[in-house]
């Protein structure tokens, strides 16, 4: 097994989906998404558990400069490459009972973008994570823009240029780093975090804005986040699901992976701000989300709140915050690609996502109300949900870091209750209206979505052991480059 | 063999998978019997447990640990699950199953009609299991677990008829106060982990006591889970949620909002005795926020005219009571109380859904009277449990809340003397609402009155066996005054005897202990007198709404318009911010700064290509010009 596979699988697969002449294009993309999903399985079935990346892949690309085709996966990485694998298919799924005009093209688009996801969680080189990173850009930009809402030419406009702008200022940042490496140069990861270590505080600094720039735009964190909520809100389920289930967390692994160790005395100058940076965002996200009256952008802020709480536990530079870190960003790809297709469900059948035109939906749809419940107590962080788990180490890591910061991440706790509730309220209870007296409950394909998604809530929060597990030697690994003294 | 113990919780949770998943297609008495037979199968086995541990005790160092998985583990952060069986939480258990199977019992008459029944019981299962969970934990993260658990079954119980939204928004604020409780349950949970570096209670407990006292991080900690306490046991300030709660089931409000869930801040605070009696400042302000409490809400029960709004105040009032056992070191007394309040609370409450029941669905006092020959069955158990909860001897109230004032008073004597103001309170309103329902004419419609009858024997059942525990539940617990032992003390002494050391009161006389016992009596008699003489001998009936009352009687019976503080303070200020951060911060200042931006350069590059005018004549022109510019900058 080798990770080369994980990647140019689906690859292919999305080559053959263009090409394919065939009613039933859909279900070949799930068949091809499932296979990619059993190959990861069968790498991690060959994952040992240890700091090193495995599986590797290590082939010259372009000599004259140091840059080579280097893929392997880590704890950190497999994890990410599982959530991948594991949501393509339930997005692809999510799809089956909408009409979507030109199938190729748009599933094509969804196996071409896993294939640049899976690159950008196991790239090994500077410059192909760069490479890899601007390709999964160009499938959700098309995604966006021909399949999305209303106003998707100015939103995805501003969605591709800002993040553009971000991956530009990454790309600056990696050269430097890339022209301090020994004589050839190389943009290998460890020759990269050799070389950034060793630059002064002040170059540090400008590594470290220059790299948390792209990251923050990504996740998004305030204030670069605008673009986030309208491009969510009009952009097709799928890509919706894409881009907060999945390509949010290149941010986030963006973080562990290439800025902490990459510039560690300008983590500790300035992760301070990056912190305060991401605790303005848990608050400032869940605040705005209580009165949002679109449940789609509601979830779009949401979700911003949980990213900042990801970023502050990575922040935190804790074994606990990293972990939590990296859980949570399982679980919340989990959940809110569970949330989106809530929404989904809600829109096919009301053609709306309006809070104050539904209501009563309960009352006729027993199974979808469990399926809401459930996917919202992970998103709520109810103990014995993935959610929790995530959100305790985070806030634990934070806390070690600063308790007051601690006790304002914190708010999320309640915060996230009065919006989340207050939505199930006004959409599924009360008593029902002209628009929500006949809505079906759930078919058997929109069933298939939830019960995976919902069992791994489930699951996750009872019994995240493996997962940590994996995780764990990859992340002492990072926190020991960024602070050799801390005794763990 | 001790993981059959294992099976306590679990039967419950099997329970509610089969009713939550099959429910609707099997029968309603089937449904019944597994959610009853599965808390019965717990009370069981808690009972065996029960008599390992007074059996055998010595053997086992008087406690079982299980050990079922890791949960969670993070660098040197480790959360197991494991369950811990000593007195304390075996105490807790044999309240739980019990109360929880006798409730279970009545749902079966209570809910017959109700279309959702499988979903009910359901619930009430998965409530079993979280409760269970609560006090079977080893750790404060477990604890945490079940605190959480039956935050969402109260929340899914109270807005159980989700076609009304009032219920729902009562449902909603139960969880949302609850969650801030929960916040400070949290940071104090993490707080532990920081200073002792675990959080399972023998590992914490273990090291803290070689603590001085009055540490401040030791203070902390008990004050964050204080805080914690005070959402789920509805003390000042987070009890507002707990008369909303009503809008649940009566069952549910018995069993979630009286007996069993709204003491798990007591249980938290008992288990963590060692580290409360290391915070003499903490033990200080649990004791004044609980009597504070016991007091407030006990006013605003005596003008309340919903039967079940009358037992809710009293709830919060009595939790009160425990908070200053706790707080003034009676660890034994609080758990006592939870003990014998778990009885007649849950039989007031069980009482009351019958008299609803035959009242088809009436709850205001002020429409009732004279149920006594209707209902005589409920009639006589109501009566036995509000003799219990007014403190008379020798019923089951009136041990436990003389251990707690008795203790009070050695702790301070202005705290005694408001606990017995408090009970003087008690049973004015808890008289009032006996003899307004069950005496006097009635007062309702000639309809209600054809229907009144006497409630199923299910219902019944229950009812009486509750009142024969509130007739002798406190016998387990006689002061040495009266020469008994003290059963429930020795019981709990291996959880509590550390503490104990420390907090021991100063001996009183045999004479003055009586003194005490026969004032606070003398005096809750009177109180009693006073409401015959005021609702029966002289016939007055609670005014109607509307009706002009004096200001201060409209401040309580406003509740001191506590609610209506708490919306004008917290809940429109967060919706005011949240959209102003959107229309203002989002969209005006910072969204706008990113166009002006992107606008900015599409607007050079718009003047830039103006530049680009293609006449040869104008770039020599451009380019002498500035070669001229350049040279000058040279010169300069």
């Amino acid at each position: 097994m080798n990770t080369a596979i994980l990647i140019l699988f689906p690859l292919v697969a999305a080559l053959l989906i263009l090409f394919l002449k065939s009613e039933q294009v859909k279900k070949f993309a799930l068949a091809f998404s499932l296979i990619e999903l059993v190959l990861s399985i069968y790498a991690l079935s060959k994952f040992k558990i240890n700091a090193e990346p495995q599986m590797m892949v290590n082939l010259v690309w372009i000599q004259s400069l140091g840059i080579h085709f280097k893929v392997a996966m880590d704890g950190i990485s497999i994890l990410l490459v599982l959530l991948t694998t594991v949501l393509v298919p339930l997005i692809i799924l999510s799809s089956f009972s909408r009409e979507i005009k030109n199938p190729n093209y748009f599933y094509a688009l969804i196996l071409f973008m896993q294939m640049a996801l899976v690159g950008v969680f196991t790239a090994m080189d500077g410059f192909l994570f760069y490479i890899f990173w601007e390709l999964a850009l160009i499938p959700i930009w098309f995604i966006c823009l021909l399949w999305g809402g209303e106003n998707r030419a100015r939103i995805t406009f501003k969605f591709f240029v800002y993040t553009l702008f971000g991956s530009l200022l990454m790309l600056v940042g990696l050269i430097y780093v890339y022209l301090h490496t020994p004589d050839s140069h190389s943009f290998d990861i460890q020759a990269l975090y050799t070389a950034g270590a060793s630059l002064s505080s002040a170059e540090q600094t400008w590594i470290f804005w220059s790299l948390f720039i792209a990251f923050a735009i990504k996740m998004p964190v305030f204030p670069f986040h605008t673009w986030q909520p309208d491009t969510y809100t009009n952009a097709p389920t799928q890509g919706t699901m894409l881009l907060s289930g999945i390509m949010l967390k290149m941010g986030t692994y963006g973080l562990i992976r290439w800025l902490l160790p990459l510039a560690p005395l300008g983590v500790q100058q300035w992760g301070h701000a990056a912190m305060i940076l991401s605790i303005v965002s848990i608050l400032y996200a869940s605040i705005i989300a209580i009165m949002q009256k679109d449940f789609k952008r509601l979830i779009a802020y949401s979700s911003i709140a949980h990213v900042g709480l990801i970023s502050a536990g990575i922040f935190s530079l804790t074994v606990q915050g990293l972990q939590g870190g990296m859980m949570q960003m399982l679980a919340h790809g989990i959940n809110v690609v569970g949330l989106f297709f809530v929404v989904d469900v809600l829109f096919n059948r009301t053609n709306t996502q309006e809070l104050s035109k539904l209501g009563g939906i309960r009352n006729v749809t027993p199974y979808f109300a469990t399926m809401f419940m459930l996917v919202l107590l992970g998103s709520v962080a109810l103990p014995l949900t993935n959610g929790f788990v995530g959100e305790f180490l985070l806030i634990n890591g934070v806390y070690q870091y600063n308790a007051y910061m601690a006790g304002f991440a914190g708010l999320t706790v309640i915060l996230g209750a009065v919006y989340m509730l207050r939505s199930y309220q006004k959409i599924m209870l009360g008593e029902t209206n002209s628009l929500t007296s006949t809505f079906a409950d759930l078919n058997f394909n929109e069933k298939a979505v939830f019960v995976p998604i919902v069992l791994l809530i489930i699951i996750m929060g009872v019994y995240p052991k493996p997962i940590l597990d994996i995780a764990e030697p990859a992340i002492k690994h990072i926190v020991e480059l960024i602070h050799p003294a801390v005794i763990l | 063999m001790n993981s059959i113990f294992t099976l306590i919780p679990l039967f419950p949770l099997l329970g509610f998978l089969v009713i939550g998943l099959f429910g609707k297609k099997i029968s309603k008495g089937l449904v019944g019997i597994i959610g009853c037979g599965t808390v019965f199968v717990s009370l069981v086995l808690s009972v065996y447990a029960f008599s390992g541990l007074i059996g055998g005790g010595e053997k086992s160092g008087n406690s079982i640990t299980i050990h079922l998985f890791d949960w969670i583990t993070a660098g040197n952060f480790s959360a197991p699950f494991n369950f811990l069986i000593d007195p304390l939480s075996c105490w807790f258990l044999l309240i739980i199953t019990g109360i929880g199977f006798l409730i279970h019992v009545y749902s079966v008459g209570y809910m017959h009609d109700d279309p959702a029944f499988d979903r009910f019981f359901a619930y009430l299962n998965l409530f079993i299991f979280f409760m269970l969970l609560l006090v079977l934990g080893d750790s404060y993260l477990t604890m945490f677990v079940g605190w959480e658990g039956v935050g969402l079954c109260s929340y899914l119980l109270i807005g159980f008829w989700f076609k009304n939204n009032d219920y729902n928004k009562a449902a909603n604020k139960a969880f949302i106060m609850n969650r801030i409780g929960d916040l400070g349950f949290l940071l104090g949970i993490i707080l532990i982990y920081v200073t002792f570096g675990s959080i399972r209670y023998k590992e914490v407990f273990d090291v803290a006591s070689s603590f001085p006292s009055s540490k401040p991080v030791i203070i902390a900690i008990t004050l964050l889970l204080f805080v914690g306490a005070t959402g789920k046991s509805a003390q000042i300030p987070l009890y507002t949620w707990l008369p909303d709660a009503m809008a649940g089931p009566t069952p549910v409000s018995a069993l979630i909002h009286a007996a069993t869930m709204v003491t798990a801040g007591i249980y938290m605070i008992a288990r963590s005795n060692i580290l409360y009696t290391l915070a003499p400042i903490s033990m200080d302000i649990v004791a004044g926020v609980g009597l504070f409490t016991a007091i407030f809400a006990a006013t605003i029960g005596l003008f309340q005219n919903d039967i079940k709004k009358v037992l809710a105040y009293s709830t919060v009032s009595q939790l009160g009571y425990m908070f200053l056992g706790l707080g003034v070191g009676a660890y034994t007394g609080a758990v006592f109380h939870v003990t014998t309040h778990a009885f007649f609370k849950a039989l007031l409450f069980l009482g009351a859904g019958s008299v609803i029941h035959a009242m088809s669905g009436e709850q205001d006092i002020r429409k009732m009277g004279g149920l006594k020959k209707y209902l005589p069955k409920t009639y006589l158990t109501f009566f036995i449990a509000t003799i219990a909860i007014s403190g008379i001897p020798p019923f089951a109230g009136f041990f436990s809340k003389d251990e707690i004032l008795g203790h009070a008073y050695t702790y301070n004597n202005f705290f005694w003397l408001m606990g017995v103001l408090g009970s003087v309170i008690t049973a004015f309103y808890m008289f009032r609402l006996f003899f307004l329902t069950f005496f006097g004419k009635f007062r309702g419609t000639e309809k209600q009155e054809h229907h009144l009858h006497e409630s199923p024997s299910t219902m019944t059942i229950p009812l009486i066996i509750l009142a024969v525990l509130s007739v002798v539940g406190g016998f387990i617990g006689i002061p040495e005054v009266f020469g008994g032992t003290h059963w429930l003390h020795e019981f709990l002494s291996p959880v509590f005897s550390a503490s104990d050391l420390k907090t021991l009161p100063k001996e009183m006389s045999h004479s003055k202990e009586i003194t005490l016992m026969v004032v606070a009596v003398l005096a809750v008699c009177t109180s009693i007198y006073s409401a015959w003489f005021y609702y029966l001998k002289k016939e007055n009936i609670p005014v109607a709404d509307g009706v002009a009352i004096n200001p201060v009687q409209k401040t309580i019976y406003h509740k001191y318009y506590a609610d209506e503080f708490y919306e004008a303070v917290f809940t429109k200020p967060l919706n005011w911010l949240s959209e102003k951060f959107h229309k203002i911060i989002e969209l005006k200042a910072i969204d706008r700064a990113v166009n002006f931006v992107g606008e900015s350069v599409t607007w050079m590059s718009g003047q830039a290509r103006l530049l680009q005018t293609g006449h040869i004549g104008f770039y020599i022109f451009a380019m002498v010009v500035s070669i001229i510019l350049i040279l000058f900058f040279k010169l300069l």
